[in-house]
């Protein structure tokens, strides 16, 4: 984490950002669908800095018996940092973050999946964090939710995130880690694209209702570009590149 | 009137429109959205999705091929690869005048043996009832078993059991393919059985292939000559 430099730029007089994008471009984004042998369906991500891997397991019975239900199956998230993900080592052990980002990204899925063709059973999500640059959480969730869909779970929709956040009063897509700590506000956004309905939101910072309404706005410019890497992941798994 | 397969992804619309959603589809509003991923076709006025991924779901009458994995006094659990095991109970095998007492299961089936099964009753409330009282069905005794995709399985059979019959006669093997993905082959001679595994290996592979059953033919006979 270490401390802030206080003569970080966050946005020059030409608009450009401490890491050379402009105000609404994204970072770099990879995914990949498949990749793990022994999970039912996962999912690798590179979201700029951020090196994430997640593998789906599921529906398959529900251990220890207590949390099953008899009406739908159940979700269930486990988001890890590695130790080696951040400069400092990360103590393993889960610490407050992750216990509430698995939450989150729980809550934010659930929308998404049709468990109550499966009652009885669980779908475990694991996410492994590599390494860590600020929006993983955003990153997380959209690898989950094409390792679920590689799982072959039904699903209502994808579930694309990206982030969007102020710094040096400017509404900027895809805060990274420097403008997530120098900057203002940082808000992830969880967007399920066909059916356009949001399904993560969270914001820290201050922002006046018109900078949230273009914060919003810019997000799910930013969910929307993530939509068309998760499908194009998918569809080169499954369809290779022979587009009908 | 469009007939068109199309590739899809869980979100995808597909059309829109008065249609009747089916197989892993929703409808919302007037559009009609896929909930896997597959290959989207449209029947006259119903729409549905052929997945090409996901684990077994039981349906009634499916033919499944079992794994014994445990029993109690009173009926085997099988593992069918599906979310649910399958349960056996050792009336079907012992027939009306079973006693727990008298009857001692493992001596008709022990853990680890393979059995063909039909799913006799399956709802959401409890696990999968099994049966194999049945002509084809019962404890299979020879074969290599074959795991491939559950979502694969129509396109081993092929379109009228096209695909099966061609892997069958080009290598005399006989094949049993259970609804869950597990497939036995059994065959006389070790060649014929090599070569029907790879065929029902490189089917599982190539499921979104046009015209696979070509593919597979030539496979076969290029094999033969060699």
């Amino acid at each position: 984490m270490g401390g802030r430099d206080t003569t970080l730029v966050l946005l020059d007089e030409n608009g450009i950002r401490c890491d050379g994008r402009k105000v609404d471009e994204p970072r770099r984004i990879m995914i990949k669908a498949g990749g793990l042998k022994n999970a039912d369906g996962s999912a690798y991500i590179e979201f700029g800095d951020n090196k994430i891997i997640v593998g789906v397991f599921g529906p398959r019975d529900v251990h220890p018996k207590h949390m099953s239900n008899t009406d739908t199956g159940i979700l269930r998230v486990r988001y890890h940092m590695e130790p080696f993900s951040v400069t400092e080592r990360k103590n393993p052990a889960p610490s407050r973050r992750e216990i509430e980002i698995s939450k989150v990204i729980k809550e934010a899925l659930e929308p998404a999946v049709m468990l109550d063709k499966f009652p009885r059973t669980a779908v475990d999500v694991f996410i492994e964090v590599l390494q860590a640059d600020g929006g993983t959480r955003c990153a997380a969730l959209s690898a989950a939710s094409v390792a679920l869909a590689d799982a072959g779970i039904p699903m209502r929709d994808m579930v694309a995130a990206c982030a969007a956040g102020k710094a040096a009063d400017t509404i900027i897509l895809d805060v990274n880690n420097e403008e997530d700590q120098a900057g203002q506000a940082d808000m992830p956004i969880g967007y399920m694209p066909s059916l356009e309905k949001i399904t993560l939101l969270q914001l820290d910072g201050v922002l006046t209702p018109a900078e949230y309404k273009k914060c919003v706005e810019t997000g799910i410019h930013g969910c929307k570009i993530v939509y068309e890497l998760q499908k194009k992941a998918l569809t080169e798994k499954y369809f290779g590149n022979g587009e009908k | 009137m469009e007939n068109k397969r199309k590739y899809v992804i869980p979100g995808d619309v597909i059309t829109t429109g008065p249609y009747r959603p089916e197989q892993n589809v929703i409808l919302d509003g007037n559009k009609i959205i896929s909930t896997a991923i597959g290959i989207s076709e449209i029947y006259d006025d119903s729409i549905k999705v052929i997945p090409l991924t996901g684990k077994y779901i039981p349906k009634i009458d499916d033919l499944v091929i079992g794994k014994v994995v445990s029993h109690t006094s009173l009926s085997w659990e099988l593992d069918i690869n599906s979310c649910y095991v399958g349960f056996l109970p050792a009336q079907d095998v012992f027939g009306r005048d079973f006693s727990a007492h008298a009857d001692e299961l493992s001596s008709k089936l022990k853990s680890g043996d393979l059995v063909a099964a039909r799913i006799a009753n399956f709802d959401r409330t409890r696990d999968p009832l099994v049966t194999i009282a049945d002509r084809d069905l019962g404890k299979i005794d020879s074969g290599h078993l074959v795991k491939i995709s559950p979502s694969k399985v129509p396109r081993l059979i092929g379109k009228r059991g096209t695909m099966i019959q061609t892997i069958e006669m080009a290598t005399g093997a006989a094949i049993t393919i259970g609804q869950n993905g597990w497939v036995v082959v059994s065959c006389e001679t070790p060649e014929g059985l090599l070569k029907a595994k790879k065929a029902i290996q490189m089917v599982d592979e190539k499921a979104h292939v046009a015209n696979l059953t070509d593919q597979v033919k030539e496979m076969l006979e290029s094999k033969g000559e060699s």
